[in-house]
C-alpha cells in the first residue's frame, strides 16, 4: 500500500502541495480529482521523487521513499504514466518497451505479458513512436510503465484526447490491473471515466485532499464534482 | 585532419546532445590526450607501436577519468546549468592548460609515428600512417555509433538526452549517465590526439584549433546531431586542409567562420538540428 501523510512540495519557492494525504490500496483504483492547478500532477510527481517532498512522508509498504533519488522510485515497483505520454519520441517501440524493462521486471516474460494486453504494439515494435497515433502513444506510454511491474500506478490523465475506443481500452486495462493487486492512482477529469473504474476518489483542492469518498457514493450529477472540479 | 576532426566534434556533440553542456573545456581533453601520449610513448620500452598502441588505451581512460571526475566535483555540483556550466569549463579549460605547463613543460615535443612507410604511386607518394589515422578513425566513428544504437547503455544515453525526467522515472540514474557521456566525449578527444599526435606535436596550448574547429563542425552540423557532426566534419576537414596547402591556413579558418556565421544567420539549428 502506498500512504502520502502530510506531504508537503512545489517548485523551488512555490508551494503546490499542502500537507497532502492519500491512500492507495493493492488491487484499488483511487482516482484524483480537482481543478487545473489544484496539485494533482504535483503529486504524482512527489511520489516519483521529481518534486522533492518537504515534508510529510511517503511510503510503499512501509518503506519510506519520500527520500530515494528520483531514479530508486521505480525499483521500489512504482510506474508511471505520464501527462502528454513523454514517450522517448525518437526511439522506435520495441525501444521504447526495453526501457521500461531494464530496472524490474523479468525480462522476456514481462515483455510477452504486456505486448499480450496491448498486441497491437506488436504490429509495431519497429516503428518510431512519435509517429504512432495518440491512442497508441498512450497504450505504449501505460506498456512501458507495466514493463517495471509495478506494485501501484500512477497514470495522469491517459485519455486526455482520445477517441472513445481507445478511452474504452485503457478503461478495460485500468480494470483488468485491480484484479492482479496493482494499486492505481488515476488522475482524471471525466466524470465518466471515474466512475467506470475508481474504488475511491480523493477531491484535491489547493495542493490538500479536501474530501475522499468510496466511489458507489457517487453519481454523475453528485454535487462534489461541481464543487471541486467544476465540472 | 577531416577524420581526427570527426572524432574530436562528436565528443563534443554526445556532451552538448545528452547534457546540454557546451564544454569549453574540450579541446584541452585533446590537448591532455596528446601530451598524455608522449609521455606513455617516452616511457614505454620497446619499438614506437608499443608505446602507440599503450598510448591509444591508456589516453583515452585517463583522460575520460579526468573528466568523469570534472564532472562529478564541478558540473553535478552546479545541476549542469547551461550557463553555468560555460563559465566552469572555462576554468576547467585553464586549470588543465596550466596543469600540462607546470607538469610538461612549454615545448613541443614529437611522438614518433607507430610506422613509417609510404604509398609510392606513380604520379605522388602517401603517408601510410595518414591513411592509418584515417581508418582508426572510421572505425572508431563506427564503433561509437553501433554504441549508441544497439548497445543497453547506447540505449539508455539516448532517453537520457530524450527526456531526462522520464528517464529517471524508469530508473536511469542520470547522473551516472552523465558522468559516463563526459567521459566518453572526452575520451573520444583523447584518441583523437593520440592519433594526430605523431603528425603533429604535443603541446600544452594545442586545444584551441580543435576547439574552435569542433564547434564550427557542430555548430555546422547541428548541436547534439552525431550525423550532422560527421558531415560537417569532412566538410570543415576536408576543406581547411585543401585551403591550407594551396592557399593559406587562415584563409581556412575564415572561410569556415563565414561558413558558420551564415549558417547560424539562414539556419540556426545546424543543418541536420532539429528545429526547437
Amino acid at each position: 500500500m502506498l500512504v502520502l501523510s502530510g506531504v508537503d512540495g512545489g517548485y523551488g519557492h512555490v508551494q503546490v502541495l499542502r500537507g497532502l494525504s492519500l491512500e492507495a490500496r493493492a488491487g484499488e483504483v483511487t482516482c484524483v480529482m480537482g481543478r487545473n492547478g489544484a496539485g494533482k500532477t504535483t503529486l504524482l510527481r512527489a511520489i516519483m521523487g521529481q518534486v522533492r517532498a518537504t515534508a510529510g512522508s511517503i511510503t510503499l509498504d512501509g518503506q519510506a521513499v519520500h527520500d530515494l533519488p528520483a531514479h530508486e522510485v521505480p525499483r521500489a515497483g512504482i510506474g508511471y504514466v505520464p501527462q502528454g505520454r513523454r514517450l522517448f519520441g525518437p526511439m522506435t517501440v520495441a525501444e521504447n518497451i526495453e526501457v521500461g524493462l531494464m530496472t524490474r521486471g523479468k525480462g522476456a516474460a514481462t515483455r510477452e505479458h504486456v505486448l499480450a494486453l496491448f498486441p497491437r504494439l506488436r504490429e509495431r515494435l519497429g516503428q518510431v513512436s512519435s509517429t504512432l497515433s495518440g491512442g497508441e502513444q498512450q497504450m505504449l506510454a501505460i506498456a512501458r510503465a507495466l514493463c517495471l511491474e509495478p506494485k501501484v500506478l500512477l497514470l495522469d490523465e491517459p485519455t486526455e484526447g482520445l477517441q472513445p475506443s481507445m478511452i474504452a481500452l485503457i478503461r478495460e486495462t485500468v480494470t483488468a490491473l485491480k484484479a492482479t493487486g496493482v494499486a492505481t492512482i488515476l488522475v482524471e477529469q471525466r466524470v465518466d471515466a471515474v466512475l467506470s473504474v475508481a474504488d475511491r476518489v480523493a477531491f484535491v483542492v489547493g495542493g490538500t485532499v479536501a474530501e475522499t469518498l468510496p466511489a458507489e457514493e457517487l453519481t454523475a450529477d453528485a454535487p462534489q464534482f461541481r464543487q471541486y472540479v467544476g465540472v | 585532419m577531416a577524420a581526427v576532426l570527426a572524432l574530436t566534434a562528436v565528443g563534443l556533440s554526445l556532451v552538448f546532445g545528452v547534457m546540454r553542456v557546451v564544454n569549453v573545456a574540450h579541446g584541452e581533453f585533446f590537448m591532455l590526450g596528446a601530451v598524455a601520449a608522449w609521455f606513455v610513448t617516452a616511457f614505454t620500452p620497446g619499438p614506437p607501436v608499443v608505446g602507440f598502441v599503450a598510448a591509444l588505451v591508456l589516453c583515452p581512460l585517463l583522460v575520460g577519468g579526468v573528466a568523469a571526475l570534472a564532472d562529478r566535483l564541478v558540473l553535478k555540483r552546479l545541476n549542469y546549468d547551461p550557463e553555468a556550466t560555460i563559465v566552469a569549463t572555462i576554468g576547467l579549460l585553464y586549470i588543465l592548460q596550466q596543469a600540462a605547463l607546470s607538469l610538461y613543460g612549454p615545448d613541443a615535443r614529437p611522438v614518433p609515428a607507430p610506422f613509417e612507410w609510404r604509398i609510392q604511386l606513380p604520379w605522388f607518394g602517401y603517408s601510410g600512417y595518414k591513411l592509418f589515422v584515417v581508418a582508426a578513425a572510421c572505425v572508431i566513428l563506427l564503433a561509437v555509433w553501433l554504441f549508441m544504437t544497439r548497445s543497453r547503455a547506447g540505449l539508455v544515453m539516448r532517453a537520457t538526452q530524450i527526456d531526462r525526467d522520464t528517464a529517471r522515472a524508469f530508473g536511469i540514474n542520470v547522473d551516472r549517465v552523465y558522468a559516463g557521456v563526459f567521459a566518453l566525449g572526452a575520451g573520444l578527444a583523447a584518441i583523437a590526439a593520440v592519433l594526430i599526435v605523431p603528425i603533429q606535436q604535443a603541446h600544452y596550448l594545442m586545444g584551441h584549433d580543435p576547439l574552435l574547429l569542433s564547434f564550427i563542425v557542430v555548430i555546422i552540423g547541428g548541436l547534439g546531431s552525431v550525423r550532422g557532426t560527421l558531415v560537417a566534419a569532412l566538410l570543415i576537414g576536408l576543406s581547411d586542409g585543401v585551403i591550407s596547402v594551396f592557399y593559406t591556413p587562415t584563409l581556412a579558418k575564415i572561410l569556415a567562420t563565414l561558413f558558420v556565421a551564415l549558417v547560424l544567420v539562414f539556419r540556426p539549428q545546424g543543418l541536420f538540428g532539429a528545429k526547437q
